[in-house]
């Protein structure tokens, strides 16, 4: 303590009290900041439906009409299934906050129950895929070398070799994949949300899903060379070597050359 | 090792170890020789240096590579740690990759080393290009060392893209499937080419043996003796210099060798190798377990070469599709052969005859060794500006589907915006780098005839105002007019005396022509007697006549005074 006392006026202490006050701010808000409920809905009642409608008439009908069938500007959801709005509600995207080439990304709207109840109304309009159980979209029990197979057969075109993301035409584009729940990359590949195609059970079977699933759970992770330069390719390679590499070696140049006169 | 009378064990070790190879093979002649050699001192100096160094360090990591890497096409199964590829059917040259970059001690490292090194060596190529390019340093008697040099770069393209090419990996792949298109696409013989290349339909079999040979014997032992050329032609030519007081086109202002340069080069040899390194070691570059092994099948998204070709993929992604001809049965693929061969052709032999251009153009027959100041050649300057604007370009579009994403714009705009740029962008640029050019010229012309302004403001008598300026030192002075007015060179007649037609006319009509749009604008440096007039009008306040040509009047403003030079700063007293 005595030592502390006697070096309290060092001018290095403002920063280190900041710094300290931000770790105790950001651990106090670690600990108390709501954690995500998991989603724990597997058989709707006629109650969820009847609370998903009114949900639905309170924010989606504009657009989608007060019966779901669409409108001109948004298409029908009769038919879309549970796992479409799971997707399209539970990432954000819907209900949709501007008009543009497609709909962002957003902090989701609706708590989980919310996001249920309306998955449950929509469901009940007509028959469509259902939101996938934990066991289907486990990236520990897929296979990641025939997902890497699959993904860059089918996916990596638009989203890119490893899931970073990729351009598509006039705005649109495949978004990076890394932070995506496998629950969502699994209801994405069943219904095909706005460009995507849609890859259903046919084409790409469960088991072949939750082993793309889980190459993509291997990516962004683990980096063996250093820094990702971020996996898209050498663009950024070239971009880096001509910033740091000449950049420094320049500037060692120019200080050698300095030297001397 | 004269200062002491008794030499220590060690030199004397050493002297008779010198001693003994001089006998026998005359060394310290050419020891002598060239530790006194003098070389000027400039940090663009040392751009060729990094290139060297680079390809050095390339030689170490690629000795280390060619221990582990198989060059075979054969097909293997992978057991290894990288979990996404365990159990996947693969060339063997992709499996070594995979083993080197996770199995090997080091080997990851060594990779990297090498493919940051050769990312390095491109373009510390292109950047000492641009220093002789933008200096001059091409002219009489450099214009076959800029060939060589020239010659160097495209090697270096070549060994760049044999070695990007022999992981197998599907990113590679999707290039060799271009460069086969391309060999397609050529009239007649295309399809025979392409054949005889593969060794059959692509992908074939061959092809990674034979790009193996290519990397790492024909092209390297090329490029190692045309560095060695290069190289004797800097001795032979000496070194070129800046302009400055003391400094002619028949001396050289510097320090010897030795010691200055031997520990100056060598030990920037160290540097360049640290920072390749250190980028090695913290930095991803080609992380071919993301891309998979080689399959013709799938491309994925942001596929794109190194650098230094992505301006070839940028001209592929700029040509509309519509341009592909069918003649009779015959299909001539203007919509790859425009882009893939024209576009790099024109760059590339604009590029190499520049200097014979511009000898030609200039008329001039002399030896060069001070180098020009960027804004005394202002065409020079501006055409290599555009040429490298179009280049840019060229390498943006290469990259266009990143702009899109990073950017969040649409990328069917951004390839249209950049298919004008690409006509307007060069134009554009040369015209505003000849303005600067010219402008930085008149303002060297008025600092000469008129000081420096010094802010100090001093009333007459009658109640006039003026402004002090303070004359440039002589130091100062020599940079900014010691350099040749060029003008566009005059002509014979096209008839001598006698009505007889000239031999050579139609030539030097056409030097004319050229020499023209080289020169026609221009500022010339300040003459002594311009010098002398503008000294006697001090005081007065009559214009100091400029004498511009040209469609250039010299904006040199009237009515400013010069100060006497005082004693100390006296012009004169220093370079005389």
């Amino acid at each position: 303590m005595k030592a502390l006392a006697a070096r309290r006026h060092d001018r290095r202490a403002p920063v280190v009290l900041l710094l300290l006050a931000l770790l105790l701010t950001g651990g106090l808000y670690a600990v108390l900041a709501p954690t995500s409920a998991k989603a724990e809905s597997s058989v709707a009642s006629a109650d969820d439906v009847k609370a998903g409608e009114k949900l639905f008439q309170a924010n989606c009908a504009t657009c989608h009409g007060p019966s779901a069938a669409g409108t001109a500007s948004a298409p029908s959801l009769i038919g879309v299934g549970a796992a479409a709005v799971d997707f399209q509600v539970g990432t954000g995207r819907m209900p949709m906050q501007m008009n543009g080439p497609q709909a962002q990304v957003k902090p989701a709207q609706f708590d989980d129950e919310q996001i249920s109840q309306l998955a449950a109304f929509v469901a009940s309009l007509g028959a469509g895929p259902a939101i996938p159980t934990d066991d289907q979209v486990d990236p520990s029990k897929g296979d990641p070398a025939t997902g890497m197979a699959l993904f860059r057969t089918n996916c990596a075109m638009c989203h890119n070799a490893v899931g970073a993301g990729g351009a598509l035409s006039r705005g649109k584009f495949a978004p990076n994949l890394w932070e995506t729940s496998p629950r969502h990359l699994y209801e994405a590949m069943l219904t095909g949300p706005q460009s995507m195609p849609v890859f259903n059970d046919a084409n790409i079977t469960s088991e072949e899903k939750r082993d793309i699933i889980a190459f993509i759970d291997e990516q962004g992770n683990v980096s063996p060379g250093g820094l990702d330069l971020g996996s898209i390719g050498p663009v950024s390679e070239g971009l880096w070597a001509w910033v740091v590499g000449l950049g420094l070696l320049i500037g060692a140049a120019v200080w050698i050359g300095a030297k001397s006169s | 090792m004269t200062t002491t009378s008794t030499p220590t064990p060690t030199a004397r070790a050493a002297a008779a170890t010198a001693d003994y190879l001089d006998q026998r093979t005359g060394i310290g002649v050419a020891v002598k020789t060239f530790a006194r050699k003098i070389f000027p001192d400039h940090w663009s100096f040392l751009l060729g240096e990094i290139a060297l160094y680079s390809f050095v360090t390339l030689l170490i990591s690629g000795v280390f590579l060619t221990m582990f890497f198989v060059p075979s096409m054969a097909e293997t199964t992978y057991h290894g740690p990288w979990a996404s590829l365990n159990g996947v059917e693969m060339s063997q040259a992709f499996s070594s990759t995979l083993r080197l970059s996770f199995e090997v001690r080091g080997g990851l490292l060594m990779r990297q080393v090498h493919h940051w090194a050769a990312l390095i060596f491109m373009a510390s190529i292109v950047t000492h290009m641009m220093r002789v390019f933008f200096t001059g340093a091409f002219r009489k008697p450099r214009e076959l060392n800029w060939v060589v040099g020239f010659t160097l770069m495209i090697l270096g393209l070549l060994a760049g893209f044999s070695g990007y090419s022999l992981p197998d990996d599907v990113l590679s792949g999707n290039g060799l499937r271009i460069t086969d298109g391309v060999v397609k696409a050529i009239p007649i013989i295309g399809s025979y080419m392409s054949y005889f290349i593969f060794g059959g339909e692509f992908p074939g079999n061959d092809l990674i043996p034979r790009l193996f040979t290519v990397h790492i014997l024909l092209v390297p032992a090329l490029i190692l003796a045309l560095i060695g050329l290069h190289l004797l032609f800097v001795v032979l030519h000496k070194h070129t210099q800046y302009p400055g007081s003391g400094r002619s086109d028949k001396n050289v202002v510097g320090f010897p060798l030795f010691p200055i340069y031997v520990a100056k080069a060598g030990g920037y040899f160290f540097v360049v190798f640290g920072v390749i390194a250190l980028m090695a070691a913290t930095m991803t570059i080609n992380p071919v377990w993301n891309y998979g092994p080689y399959d013709p099948s799938p491309v994925s998204a942001g596929a794109q070469p190194d650098w230094y070709m992505l301006f070839l993929e940028g001209s592929l992604r700029l040509m509309p599709g519509q341009a592909e001809v069918m003649l009779g049965q015959y299909t001539l693929s203007l919509n790859v052969i425009i882009p893939a061969m024209i576009v790099p052709g024109v760059l590339f032999t604009l590029l190499a005859a520049y200097p014979f251009i511009e000898a030609f153009a200039t008329g001039d027959n002399r030896e060069h060794h001070v180098l020009d100041r960027p804004r005394n050649r202002p065409f020079r300057t501006a055409f290599g500006v555009s040429l490298l604007v179009a280049f840019f370009i060229l390498v943006l579009a290469g990259s266009n589907d990143l702009i899109a994403t990073h950017f969040h714009l649409s990328i069917n705009d951004i390839t249209w915006v950049f298919r004008f740029l690409l006509f307007l962008g060069p134009w554009a640029a040369f015209v505003i780098t000849k303005r600067i050019c010219l402008g930085l010229q008149r303002k060297d012309r008025e600092l000469v005839l008129h000081g420096h302004e010094t802010g100090r403001i001093v009333r007459f008598a009658s109640g006039e105002y003026i402004e002090v300026h303070k004359p440039l030192d002589a130091h100062e002075r020599w940079l900014r007019v010691q350099h040749d007015a060029v003008r566009p060179v005059e002509i014979e007649p096209a008839e001598d005396s006698r009505g007889v037609r000239r031999k050579g006319y139609r030539t030097d009509r056409l030097r004319q022509r050229i020499s023209q749009v080289f020169y026609e604008d221009r500022v010339e440096p300040v003459t002594p007697s311009e010098l002398e007039a503008a000294h006697h009008a001090h005081g007065g306040h009559d214009e100091i006549g400029s004498h511009d040509h040209g469609h250039e009047p010299a904006q040199v403003g009237g009515g400013q005074h010069l100060v006497e030079p005082d004693g100390e700063t006296g012009p004169d007293a220093r370079n005389h």
